[in-house]
């Protein structure tokens, strides 16, 4: 799986949006979808889980997990190898 | 109108307690150990019935209710928020870190918690006493609270 497909398998399993996952494209609002400040706990603890990372109290606000771009482009900085 | 020497903040959220037991069955200590104090944890704890699911909702609703009402720009660890209780069992928060950082911004000088849980939901209130000028984030807004004026009809 690429890195949206793991994202979005994880947004499907624990977001409680009101669409399937599919019917979103990358830049809309998971938040405008039922996206809950709860249910971004759980998001970030899978992805976690799924990519081996923790993220860090900068990422912890409302835009990192307002989009499946957002998200990837949270996870790419994380996963970005250093130096 | 003569504007009032402080601004008041409010924030509040609403939590589905059922959330907070999936939750825990799904991430365990993980996902208690990355939200809640330790202290937190320990009020919301008792060997008698194990974790009290909907205290700890309404503590997560509280710490969502302290964001929304003083609107950090940057990122909060939900544990920097915690709930404590007075003497009496009045709830109040405790900041830490970057969250307090934005408080001591935006002049808090007092804040009120309520907190509420009744079967399927808990919730939270908070309400912030802030410097008159504090500075307004790009999402939030600061209302300065005037007296209302009174026309007087008993003449």
């Amino acid at each position: 799986m690429t890195m949206h497909e793991q994202i979005r398998d994880v947004l499907a399993r624990h977001g409680k949006l009101t669409r399937g996952i599919d019917e979103f494209v990358d830049g809309e609002s998971l938040y405008s979808a039922g996206l809950t400040s709860h249910a971004c706990v759980n998001v970030m603890l899978a992805l976690e889980d799924e990519f081996d990372i923790e993220f860090p109290e900068r990422m912890l606000k409302r835009s990192t997990f307002d989009s499946i771009g957002n998200l990837a482009a949270a996870l790419g900085d994380l996963l970005e190898p250093v130096g | 109108m003569t504007a009032l020497p402080f601004a008041v903040r409010l924030g509040n959220d609403l939590v589905h307690v059922e959330d907070v037991a999936r939750s825990i069955g799904a991430f365990g200590q993980r996902y208690l150990r990355r939200v809640y104090a330790p202290a937190e944890l320990g009020t919301c704890w008792s060997a008698a019935d194990g974790w009290s699911v909907d205290r700890l909702a309404a503590r997560f609703a509280a710490k969502e209710a302290v964001i929304k009402a003083l609107r950090p720009t940057g990122g909060v660890d939900h544990r920097s928020i915690e709930v404590r209780q007075a003497a009496d069992g009045a709830p109040h928060v405790h900041l830490t870190g970057a969250i307090a950082a934005r408080a001591a911004e935006l002049g808090l000088a007092d804040s009120s918690l309520s907190l509420s849980h009744d079967g399927a939901y808990a919730t939270a209130v908070f309400l912030a006493v802030t410097a008159p000028d504090a500075p307004c984030s790009q999402h939030g807004h600061i209302q300065t609270l005037h007296p209302v004026e009174h026309q007087r009809n008993d003449q």
